[in-house]
């Protein structure tokens, strides 16, 4: 049993100009193995920032609060030391690395998660498994790490990478933003898959509900101006469907 | 009409037409002679040496013979023969003239030129070897002519270790139909010069392939002129450059496009790290009116490593004729990417790995053109131990 523990999390990044914005004001957040949580909210509500924040991006500066993970302190611990103590983040925008091939990239992060090689044959027969179930061509390994790859491709391959780094606690950031229904459905099934086999706790950032329909959240947390403003079960997710976000927004109340 | 199409579809890549181009002087109207005089010292304000630092030059550029050379050491496959020959006979072989004062000086005061020949129709399964080494640092004056025999197929390849002040004319005469591969690596000690013309023949369906790796070396300046002697003749100009704190990496590369139907394609990568670490590359390409169908395209990238390196990179096309197949060149020079560090370490691959990974993903497709094994595994393991900040 892994617990991701996010307590008063309070995070800025700084502008061009020099002076910092807060962007989360205070996020407290429980994941526990097996659970999957949907967080929702509008644009610019701060969803992405935890996502990032959480995952060590430098861009971000946390300026109070704490991450725990089992208890060890995630904050204090580098980007890539995050990920191999399990915890996994797939970009909304997945970075181009030119003259990386997918398949050498998956065999060096899988090295470096695990502490070891993978055993060839079985690895070999992990991967094509794994890519022919996102139905992803075997020609697909030899391209370049998201290089010249569609919205779908890249966002397979975010999954691709869960399945086969078998994270404690997955952080999904709009994976079915500019997904097609079919894409949805195949993206949506790996993630259910990984989840199965490897009862990982996962969160579910997203816009949209339409992705709650293949992966059904335990829990749906409501992300507004930087805070959560509303939790329930997948009945709140319903609930914004019918209604959208508008009650949660100050400026349309007296509408 | 003309016909002008990108060949690759590169971020900074674009394509000319003969009406864009007004150049103020045709890089066909640069002195070449074998007389050292009419090469006045430079003085660092010349088109030709603005990069490149004159100042500690001097005795490379001094019109006098030094008696030096550097230790040779060859492998020299059934065949080919390694001989000499006077300045005379070079001059009627075909070769150039010098170009610049330091290719006039090497030439005037080398005493003689080693003659390479690769005999007609000779199909070579490995390749020539020659490794130069410089036992101490002394202006040395190298010459030498390398000769493909008609039909021949050759990869020749040129080491340079030790210290030296080196100043080279290499003339690579690739007769008709020939299929000719010269690579010369530059891993001097820090403190060595090596300046270098590099004249590329190409005869009629002759294709030449000139691969420049340089990573050791104070100063190494490579100049290297493709000319073309009939139609259907190929030049692939491949460079791999790594400059540290200190270096200074110059390659400058002139296609001079004569004849019809002929191609060139070059491509050179360098990446810079630390204080002072300075590349140039100069890619000219000049399409003559004589050139219908001519297609080149080059491209240089440089990546960034460190605050305080400087990459100067210059593509120059002239074309003097609308009747071709394709002209472009890309030139880009970008910082290492820290959104590509991010997502390589939020896979669990610690930094010092995801830094290696993306340089060498850089290096990836030119690496791979150079088709000589052995050379691209010495050079990856050169660019490895460049980034382990290993002293050389």
């Amino acid at each position: 049993m892994t617990t991701l523990e996010i307590k008063d999390l309070h995070v800025s990044v700084q502008t061009e100009e020099g002076s910092a914005t807060e962007i989360l004001r205070g996020v407290t957040l429980t994941i526990r193995s097996g659970e999957t949580h949907a967080i929702m909210g509008p644009n610019g509500s701060g969803k992405s920032t935890l996502a990032y924040s959480v995952a060590g991006h430098p861009k971000y500066t946390v300026t109070s609060g704490s991450v725990t993970l089992d208890g060890e302190d995630v904050l204090a611990m580098k980007v890539d030391e995050r990920a191999r103590a399990g915890l996994f983040l797939a970009m909304q925008y997945p970075v181009e690395v030119p003259g990386v091939s997918v398949s050498n990239f998956l065999r060096t992060a899988k090295t470096a998660i695990d502490g070891e090689s993978p055993k060839l044959r079985t690895w070999v027969k992990d991967m094509k498994g794994a890519m022919g179930n996102l139905r992803m061509d075997p020609a697909f390994a030899e391209r370049n790490v998201n290089e010249g790859f569609s919205g779908g491709e890249k966002k397979r391959h975010e999954i691709l990478q869960m399945e086969l780094l078998r994270p404690r606690i997955a952080i999904l950031d709009e994976t079915d933003s500019g997904l097609d229904v079919d894409a949805l459905r195949v993206v949506s099934e790996g993630v259910n898959r990984a989840k199965e086999a490897t009862g990982a706790g996962v969160v579910l950032i997203t816009h949209y509900t339409r992705i709650l329909r293949y992966i059904t959240p335990d829990f749906v947390h409501v992300f507004v101006d930087g805070r959560i403003a509303e939790e329930g079960g997948p009945e709140l997710a319903d609930r914004l469907e019918a209604e959208g976000y508008d009650r949660f927004l100050p400026e349309t109340a007296e509408a | 009409m003309s016909l002008l199409t990108p060949q690759r579809p590169a971020e900074g890549a674009h394509t000319h037409d003969a009406t864009t181009l007004v150049p103020s002087q045709s890089r066909a109207e640069r002195t070449t002679s074998y007389a050292v005089a009419d090469f006045p010292l430079p003085t660092g304000r010349e088109e030709e040496w603005r990069f490149t630092p004159v100042d500690r030059l001097g005795a490379m550029l001094r019109d006098a013979p030094t008696g030096a050379c550097l230790e040779w050491a060859q492998d020299l496959p059934d065949g080919v023969t390694l001989g000499t020959a006077s300045v005379e006979e070079w001059r009627a072989s075909g070769a150039p003239a010098p170009a610049d004062r330091a290719a006039a000086v090497a030439a005037a005061h080398s005493g003689g030129v080693a003659v390479l020949d690769i005999p007609a129709e000779a199909e070579l399964d490995t390749p020539v070897r020659i490794r130069l080494t410089g036992a101490e640092r002394e202006v040395v004056h190298g010459h030498l002519l390398v000769r493909a025999g008609r039909f021949s197929r050759a990869t020749v390849v040129l080491e340079h270790t030790g210290a030296s002040e080196y100043s080279e004319v290499l003339s690579v005469v690739a007769a008709d139909g020939s299929e000719l591969t010269v690579v010369t690596i530059q891993e001097w000690d820090d403190e060595s010069h090596h300046l270098a013309q590099h004249d590329v023949v190409i005869g009629r369906d002759a294709s030449v392939r000139h691969i420049a790796v340089s990573i050791g070396g104070g100063i190494v300046r490579i100049n290297t002129n493709a000319s073309y002697t009939g139609p259907g003749g190929s030049f692939e100009g491949l460079g791999v450059y790594f400059a540290d704190a200190g270096q200074h990496l110059e390659h400058r590369l002139f296609v001079d496009h004569g004849a019809p139907h002929c191609r060139s394609n070059v491509e050179y990568k360098g990446a810079l790290q630390g204080d002072t670490a300075h590349t140039v590359w100069v890619g000219d390409v000049l399409i003559r009116a004589s050139a219908e169908g001519t297609d080149t395209y080059e491209l240089n990238r440089n990546l960034i490593l460190t605050e305080g390196a400087r990459a100067d990179s210059v593509p120059n096309l002239e074309i003097e004729t609308g009747e071709i197949v394709g002209a472009g060149h890309a030139s880009a020079t970008g910082r290492f990417d820290d959104q590509q560090l991010f997502y390589l370490m939020a896979r669990g691959i610690p930094e010092d790995d995801a830094r290696r990974l993306v340089v060498r993903g850089f290096f990836a497709s030119v690496v791979g053109r150079i088709g000589v094994r052995e050379v691209q595994d010495r050079l990856m393991q050169s660019i490895e131990h460049e980034l382990s900040g290993g002293e050389r």
